[in-house]
């Protein structure tokens, strides 16, 4: 398999459950990355805490696993300090939204170029099933035994409101979607967001209802569509999946390049 | 360049120290009383081509300096107390996953919001027990700004060394005082660059296996060797492990590290040792203080004597031993209710020694100091 | 776009943690669960190699060898 050249095979397999939607998004992540012909030694991978966090460790790249919510922090520090990094950005919902939100949105004002992916499974997997800022009202979760009062978050007007100059959104029924939608955002001078709806066979759709991952599945290729298309006129409940934003904006890093300028005037 | 004199504040003198010990990246979030060091930050890096980032709070700020160390950087970032207890967390990681930094709190009265810009030494407990879990760290302090100069190039030179953060504990008095100093020549002190591993491509490279000397040499994010980083316990490649005899020894190179070797790091300062009677020790600020008394009291014959902590933590019991041995009173002056009199306490007899203290938001001053060791000599009020 | 002519799948039992995804999304039901819950080709014939089984496998254990 092509893709072996980018993993550290020895950890295989890996340690998500059947059917958990992480591995269709490092499956494709990788794709990305070869197909843009990159050389391993050029990624840094900064990945928080949780289910989604464990992919840093099984990719060949520079990885830095590092603290619930704070990978975006992280990152910025190492793209900062060296510039001609290329750094990918895996997060969980909580991960991303609750604990690191902060962070989140402060990295989308700046721009600073990096490619932030919030695998979006709606649910606190590694400790057991408990409602995040994506879960949504009316969910079920082991913290919201009667059904979840909180709101959820709609990561893409978020992430655009905040600045991202590169924001999309996509499921892992879509493969070829997050290959093509990775490579863009790697490609993309800026900050980037996608959003990737994961599956979590093991509480989010299991104790929803929603049954395992094929019908979770089966519920992104029906509830979603591409955007602004006629479905969506036709049906103002599906999920829009495509890119959202992509816009031209002073880089972080380059900005800075002219503020030493400026100081060494 | 030749030795500069200048007259500036303590913050200021933190930063050109920084700047001569290799720093070229900060990020930092404003506070009082450290803001003097992200402001100056902000001018003096972009001259000398470095890195500054003004983050979103301090969480953030140890979180990116620790990333710009892992590409090969010398880096800081510098707070107080409220600051310092949000870093708790990045800092702990920073021990585990062996990342050089150095982290300046400069002390205002708390607990919580406290006295912003009210003198105290209330972070000592913390800079030692802070992080959750076993570790040990280096804490270091000064009372002046020569001395803060050459504390800090020494912070950044024992973070290199054992690949640690470093905590440097200033106080509000020194930190906003001015005063004169002056700046070395380059070459002038010792300076401790990164020890980068001489394992060629395609070697398997243990980012966490300690050479014989104890260093672990490094390999910058972007270079050759590709590695995990991690703030679990991890094996010698840098990747999770959960086994009891890796953790075990994980555990005690850490701790060990530091505390095995604190008459290696440790630094002090000694006046009028050698007969005093009553023997004050104190850092910091307070030390300003009780230099001035005892230089007083020598002129009128007085057997008293200072010690100057430089080095809080690891803490040098046997170096406090050794020096109050003879002396019949040994009194800590602190600015806070007996942090470093704990382990005085613990270093000495107990019964002789005594507390002058300071938590109310005021500098403690040599009458202070004068009048409560009336009290302690059996003077009277 | 020339059609793609199939070699052979190569299945890692070890990766595979028989979710299935593969199985039910094949658009020529190719594939099946063995009596391990483990992935195995049934009507290699019916192969159209459009690769969605390796793509969207969670596990990294299947891939389509073309001609």
């Amino acid at each position: 398999m092509p893709v072996k050249d980018y993993i550290r095979e020895r950890f295989f397999p890996h340690i998500w459950c059947s059917g958990c939607g992480h591995g269709i998004i490092l499956n494709n992540m990788l794709r990305a990355v070869e197909e843009l012909d990159m050389d391993k030694s050029d990624i840094v991978m900064v990945s928080g805490i949780g289910c989604s966090a464990r992919i840093s460790g099984y990719v060949d790249f520079h990885t830095l696993h590092t603290l619930h919510g704070r990978a975006l922090a992280f990152a910025t520090g190492v793209k900062m300090s060296q510039p001609k990094l290329k750094l990918m950005v895996p997060m969980g919902d909580g991960d991303a939204l609750a604990i690191g939100g902060n962070h989140f949105i402060h990295a989308a004002r700046r721009n600073i170029d990096m490619t932030a992916i919030v695998m979006n499974n709606r649910i606190y997997g590694m400790t057991g099933g408990q409602f995040s800022p994506l879960s949504g009202y009316g969910t079920l979760a082991t913290t919201a035994p009667y059904s979840n009062i909180d709101h959820n978050f709609d990561v893409v007007a978020l992430a655009q409101a905040a600045g991202a100059s590169f924001v999309a959104r996509t499921t892992t029924f879509h493969a070829r979607q997050i290959t093509d939608l990775i490579k863009q955002a790697i490609e993309h001078r800026g900050f980037s967001v996608i959003e990737i709806l994961s599956q979590c066979p093991t509480y989010f759709s299991r104790k929803n209802n929603m049954g395992g991952q094929i019908e979770m599945m089966e519920w992104y290729k029906n509830n979603t569509t591409r955007i602004g298309s006629k479905a969506k006129q036709e049906n103002p409940q599906l999920i829009e999946r495509g890119i959202f934003v992509q816009r031209d904006m002073p880089e972080y890093c380059d900005e800075y390049d002219k503020v030493i300028e400026a100081a060494q005037k | 360049m030749p030795d500069l004199v200048k007259f500036i504040q303590g913050n200021q003198v933190v930063v050109e120290a920084a700047l001569y010990a290799g720093l070229d990246f900060y990020a930092g979030y404003p506070i009082t009383p450290s803001t003097e060091i992200t402001e100056h930050m902000a001018t003096r890096l972009p001259q000398i081509g470095g890195k500054f980032l003004q983050m979103e709070d301090e969480i953030s700020s140890i979180c990116a300096i620790i990333g710009a160390s892992l590409t090969g950087h010398k880096v800081l970032t510098a707070t107080s107390g409220p600051g310092y207890s949000l870093m708790q967390e990045g800092l702990g990681y920073a021990i585990m996953a062996e990342i050089p930094c150095v982290i300046v709190n400069v002390q205002r009265g708390g607990p919580s919001t406290g006295l912003p810009t009210g003198p105290s030494q209330g972070d000592v407990s913390q800079a030692r027990h802070g992080t959750h879990g076993d570790h040990a760290i280096i804490v270091m302090t000064a009372s002046n700004h020569q001395d803060i100069f050459e504390i800090t190039v020494e912070a950044f030179n024992l973070a290199e060394t054992y690949r640690t953060p470093v905590i440097l504990l200033f106080d509000e008095v020194v930190g906003h005082m001015r005063e004169k100093i002056i700046l070395p020549e380059k070459g002038k002190l010792p300076l401790v660059e990164r020890l980068r591993t001489s394992v060629k491509k395609g070697v398997d490279y243990h980012p966490y296996l300690p050479r014989e000397d104890g260093r672990l040499p490094m390999s910058d994010f972007g270079s050759e060797h590709r590695y995990n980083v991690t703030g679990l316990a991890h094996d010698m490649w840098g990747f999770p492990t959960s086994n009891p005899g890796v953790v075990h020894g994980l555990m005690h190179h850490l701790v060990d590290k530091i505390n095995n070797r604190v008459y290696t790091i440790e630094k002090h300062k000694e006046y009028y040792l050698e007969d005093a009677r009553t023997i004050l020790i104190s850092y910091g600020a307070s030390a300003r203080s009780a230099l001035h008394v005892v230089e007083s009291r020598r002129r009128r014959g007085e057997r008293l004597g200072l010690l100057e902590l430089q080095t809080l933590w690891p803490f040098p019991f046997g170096m406090i031993r050794e020096k109050c041995e003879n002396a019949r009173y040994v009194v800590v002056v602190e600015m806070n209710m007996g942090q470093i009199l704990e382990p005085v306490k613990m270093s000495l007899p107990p019964d002789k020694v005594f507390l002058i203290n300071r938590v109310d938001g005021v500098f403690i001053t040599p009458t202070d100091i004068r009048n409560m060791l009336r009290i302690i000599h059996g003077k009277g009020v | 776009m020339a059609k793609l002519k199939l070699k052979e799948h190569i299945i890692n039992q070890e990766w595979c943690k028989g979710c299935g995804i593969c199985v039910h999304f094949c658009p020529k039901k190719v594939l099946a669960l063995d009596d391990n819950d483990k992935v195995m080709v049934v009507l290699p014939d019916d192969c159209i190699c459009c690769k969605m089984c390796e793509l969207r496998c969670p596990d990294l254990a299947i891939e389509v060898i073309t001609d």
